[in-house]
């Protein structure tokens, strides 16, 4: 199956159970948006299905094209095609974007490989016009000093270079003004296909009219309380997420 | 990434091997008036040197061991057990072919006659006490530059040799300054004729092959007015379950408008006592610039120093070094401001792996009665376990007014979030740490000359390899 399938998933950290019995399923060529409030596991998920290790999984599965992602360590998951396209990006000082992606980019090919370097700086450049970004930006380090729409911008980009097969994109509306908005969401819609699936974590429903989802899920206190069509995510909106929780029954997937 | 211009030895296992030891003088174990003899004998040293040698034995004897602010460590090192002298007993030769076999295979598996053909001016390698091959460009010697080792400096250059020998570092300086001017031996010997710019770098390379050995290496390099030249030398040694000793002393001098750049690669085996002394002479208008990469050794003790000493001159120290399991490198630099309108520039990062230390000891000394002198201090460490450690001791004293001097320090740490990031992306959590490492260094490494910034980048990649589980 070409999807990337959450079942029944448990996530503690320490004694406290954040993610309580989550289940989901992504396939290729769509984009699932999840939304929920502060405090329901949407980062936590985000997080551990990149590999972090300040949590624990006490249950459940995570395939991605029916590999056991729980078997894999971070970089091995990003290697086979996941990306997470992180809430708050880490700096990385005195390493320039350019050569953190090529290392990146390198890193997946088999050893001895080498990286065609003109190759590699016009992809490069390609993506970052479709982003809007100055050529400049390549020997900048890594978040070194960005604002919080270079960062959210920057993000994509590595996203595009990497041309994962299953992104997870952790609140990458937040801190962006309607301008910086609309460019990040013209990023990831020329990225939208049938080789990439799109797990697009949201507080608000903003962000869902310039990346229009093909489902919307409502997470609350660790599960999915609702799931439908983008419709939802208005109703959403409307009704507030008490609404959501009230009226849930179980979970769309099974 | 290509390697053809390697200028050092980027793996530590590659300088690791030896062969027989094939010396045919030889001083014996532990340090004598008898031993400073026999060097002088072998050496066939003019009285004046003889006498210098002798001085500088009573002057080690004498001296106790830095101990109020200097690494224990330094207790570990037994001089009754050191070899002080170990020579082939044959003259250096200009080519390799008349290099004997082993010795000739050794720099070959360091691939230095490879490079001496790429990027180099001229060549000199030592093997333990004495130089064996020393070779200059024709086009260079035509120049008139000199650049012989300090034995054939001594019997062909006396007048400009003994002019300039110890007036930089005199014997009583420190107690392995007084230790290498008894026993001293090989190190290069350089002059550059005023307005000569040498346009590629001179390299001398210094491997130990012997074990319970002590390597006293002595260079003098004295630019005339107007001159440009640059050095580089770089080191290797098996690695031998008892200490080995390298104790060399560098003088430097630079002559109204002249320029030197040093550089070090030290990539000594762990179990090297590195302690140096390196020190230059500005005159007006003058340049002395030391880029000083610490690696190897077990415990390094190293502050290259620039006195300026004419107006204007300026004075650079720019160093990394990187302390892993069981290494101390405890560097930094001292400025002697001792004219006006000079300037000096000290930057230094260090890297603190495992339970590796590193630490910083900077002197900048600007007296009262000099205008308009400048210093720009910077020192940054970065930890990368918990069990790592830095320190940093900086000593500045700025008197009288018009004189300016900044000091910006800091520690950071490689953060987990960080590496989790660049994990994501796909890169080991060994590749993370390196590129973070090589980030942190990366705007120093920049003004090095690339085969050396390339190389350098190499090496840490491939400490840092062997530094996560």
């Amino acid at each position: 199956m070409k999807e990337l399938n959450i079942e029944r998933l448990h996530i503690a950290v320490g004694d406290q159970e954040i993610v309580r019995g989550l289940t989901l399923r992504v396939p290729r060529g769509e984009v699932h948006a999840l939304m929920g409030p502060n405090g329901s596991g949407k980062s936590t998920l985000a997080k551990v299905l990149a590999g972090h290790p300040d949590y624990r999984v006490t249950a459940g599965k995570i395939l991605m094209d029916g590999e056991d992602l729980l078997e894999l360590e971070p970089d091995e998951r990003a290697r086979r095609g996941l990306f997470l396209a992180f809430q708050y990006p880490s700096e990385i000082p005195g390493v320039t974007i350019a050569n953190f992606l090529r290392a990146a980019l390198q890193s997946r090919l088999p050893e001895g490989g080498e990286l065609e370097a003109t190759d590699y700086y016009a992809k490069l450049y390609e993506k970052m016009e479709l982003l809007g970004m100055d050529r400049s930006f390549t020997s900048r380090a890594v978040n070194e000093g960005f604002s919080g729409g270079e960062k959210k911008r920057t993000e994509i980009l590595q996203m595009a270079v990497l041309e994962p097969k299953y992104a997870v994109l952790d609140e990458t509306d937040s801190g962006l003004d309607i301008d910086a908005l609309k460019t990040v969401a013209h990023g990831v819609n020329s990225l939208r296909g049938p080789n990439l699936g799109i797990l697009l974590i949201t507080h608000y429903q903003r962000l869902l009219n310039y990346i229009v989802p093909d489902h919307v899920h409502v997470m609350v206190a660790g599960r999915i309380v609702r799931s439908g069509r983008k419709e939802l995510a208005l109703e959403l909106e409307e009704r507030g997420y008490d609404w959501a929780r009230d009226g849930a029954t179980e979970p769309a997937y099974r | 990434m290509k390697t053809e211009n390697s200028a050092v030895d980027i793996d530590r296992n590659k300088g690791d091997f030896f062969y027989p030891e094939v010396h045919v003088r030889d001083a014996g174990v532990g340090l004598s008036e008898r031993t400073v003899h026999y060097i002088a004998d072998v050496k066939d040293d003019p009285d004046w040197v003889r006498e210098y040698r002798l001085r500088g034995l009573k002057t080690f004897l004498e001296k106790p061991l830095p101990t109020h602010w200097a690494s224990k460590d330094l207790e570990a090192i037994d001089f009754n057990k050191i070899r002080y002298y170990l020579s082939p007993g044959t003259e250096p030769k200009r080519s390799w072919e008349e290099v004997p076999d082993d010795i000739k295979r050794t720099f070959e598996r360091l691939g230095i006659p490879e490079q001496e053909r790429k990027f180099l001016a001229g060549v000199e390698a030592q093997f333990d006490s004495e130089a064996v091959y020393s070779n200059i460009k024709k086009a260079v010697g035509e120049q008139g530059v000199i650049f012989v080792g300090s034995r054939e400096g001594l019997k062909n250059y006396p007048e400009i040799f003994r002019k300039w020998f110890g007036k930089v570092i005199p014997i009583a300086d420190n107690k392995f300054s007084a230790l290498n001017s008894a026993v001293f031996s090989g190190g290069s010997f350089i002059y550059v004729p005023p307005g000569v710019k040498v346009k590629h770098p001179l390299q001398a390379y210094f491997r130990i092959n012997a074990e319970n050995f002590g390597q006293f290496e002595r260079t003098l390099i004295i630019a005339d007015e107007g001159s440009e030249v640059t050095y580089m030398e770089g080191c290797t040694a098996p690695k031998f379950n008892t200490p080995t000793l390298h104790s060399a002393v560098v003088e430097l001098v630079a002559l109204k408008g002249a320029k030197i750049q040093y550089i070090t690669v030290q990539n000594w085996a762990s179990n090297v006592f590195n302690l140096v002394t390196k020190r230059g002479l500005a005159h007006e208008n003058a340049e002395v610039k030391w880029i000083d990469c610490n690696i190897g050794s077990r415990l390094t003790m190293k502050y290259p120093s620039v006195i300026m000493k004419g107006r204007k001159a300026r004075g650079e120290v720019l160093s990394i070094a990187l302390a892993n399991d069981g290494q101390h490198q405890d560097t930094g630099a001292k400025m002697i401001h001792a004219a006006d309108e000079t300037t000096s520039n000290i930057v230094s990062k260090s890297i603190s792996i495992g339970k590796g230390r590193a630490t910083y000891r900077g002197l900048v000394h600007v007296p009262k009665h000099l205008k308009n002198c400048k210093n720009n201090t910077e020192c940054d460490a970065l930890l990368i376990n918990a069990t790592s450690r830095t320190d940093t001791y900086p000593a500045i004293t700025v008197r009288g007014t018009g004189n300016a001097v900044q000091h910006e320090a800091s520690v950071s740490q490689v953060s987990t979030e960080q590496i989790f990031y660049m994990q994501q992306r796909g890169l080991s959590e060994a590749q993370a740490m390196s590129l973070s490492v090589n980030g942190f260094v990366n705007d120093l490494v920049r003004q090095f000359p690339m085969e050396y910034s390339v190389e350098l980048k190499r090496l840490i990649e491939l400490e840092m390899e062997g530094s996560v589980g």
